[in-house]
């Protein structure tokens, strides 16, 4: 491909960057990203990679735009209430940056479609709010062999790791299996800082980019938490787990299935962050 | 002795992983436990004895996204 007067002029700061260039470019024009929950993490994900020229973006959110998202969810706007998330998420996303082709998925994703939505894209975002899909985002992937950027937030707290199947911990390696439900406050109960939806969801903005351009580290066996009340990064290093449930050496998860129930959406933690 | 916990020196009185769980009030189902970068399986929390200069994390979920 060339690039046209436009793409030049639209990607120069980027084509400017040594480690990015017109080659790197060029990767990120053929990239197809796909972002799990158009929401709080998905809106700056979506937003950044738009603006970054990602070629094909997939957004996967079967709701519709409600007045109390729009606190965190940025790339929805107030005449958005009532429409189909993943609609007003391509028309942002298109009147940012035309050039990238947006594929609406407007449903759940489940164990039924997971790999056939995942078999086409190059990394996966996760931008879900409740355990048994994050749990299922991460076995699709393993399953699929796409890296994952995975993120949660919470109250005041963030958290970012990128999982490349068989080479790196995943999301089970540390946490098993998705926690007992009564356990669970949901994400309306426990609320968050909006702007933790921004930080956390553009590093994993970021962790795609690197992915596609293939440069740096990747934050990969290690989970980065963000504490907003102290504004505070820690890093955790993790690895992968010979006992996990699905990469380990005996595993039990042999086929992708749904870990619990998906429908209701569950945040996490009892208040036990503070320690 | 003291540990590291979750990055932080803390005096405590010993014992095992459960133990301290206890003392913190942490309900185990709710945490993933690391000690010197190994994670552990629920079935080892009340085997594993903690010793001075241990490094622990205590990792809990953080399900939020939308
Ligand atoms: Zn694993």
């Amino acid at each position: 491909m060339e690039f046209t007067e436009t793409q030049i002029n639209r990607y120069s700061r980027h084509i400017l960057l040594p480690e990015v260039g017109g080659k790197g470019q060029k990767k990120i024009i053929q990239a197809k990203v796909l972002i799990v929950g158009a929401g709080g993490l998905g809106s700056p994900a979506a937003l950044y990679l738009a603006a970054a020229g990602i070629g094909t973006i997939g957004l996967i959110d079967s709701d519709v735009v409600d007045l109390s998202n729009l606190q965190r969810q940025v790339i929805h706007q107030t005449p958005d209430v009532g429409r189909p998330k993943v609609v007003s998420g391509k028309e942002k996303i298109q009147a940012l940056n035309p050039d990238v082709n947006v594929v609406m998925y407007e449903e759940r994703l489940t164990a039924g479609n997971a790999l056939k939505i995942m078999g086409g894209y190059d990394v996966v975002i996760d931008g879900v709010d409740n355990f048994p899909t994050k749990f299922l985002i991460n076995d699709a992937c393993y399953f699929a062999g796409k890296p994952l950027v995975h993120g949660g937030i919470l109250r005041f707290d963030g958290r970012v790791t990128t999982i490349i199947p068989k080479q790196s911990a995943c999301y089970r390696c540390v946490f098993k299996k998705p926690p007992p439900e009564g356990l669970v406050a949901s994400c309306q109960e426990a609320g968050v800082i909006g702007v933790l939806a921004g930080i956390i969801g553009t590093i994993q903005a970021t962790e795609a980019l690197k992915l596609i351009l293939g440069i740096g580290r990747p934050l990969t066996d290690r989970l980065l938490d963000f504490d907003a009340r102290r504004t505070q990064f820690r890093e955790i290093r993790i690895k992968r787990n010979p006992d996990c449930p699905l990469c380990g050496e005996r595993p039990t998860i042999t086929e992708l299935m749904e870990d619990g129930d998906v429908a209701g959406p569950t945040c996490a933690l009892p208040g036990q962050r503070n320690l | 002795m003291q540990v590291m916990i979750n990055g932080k020196a803390e005096e405590i009185a010993g014992g095992t992983v459960l133990d301290l769980l206890k003392a913190k009030s942490i309900e185990p189902q709710m945490v993933a436990v690391e000690v010197n970068d190994t994670m552990l399986e629920r079935t080892h929390l009340e085997t594993t004895q903690l010793k001075d200069g241990d490094h622990v994390e205590f990792l809990f979920y953080m399900g939020g996204g939308r």
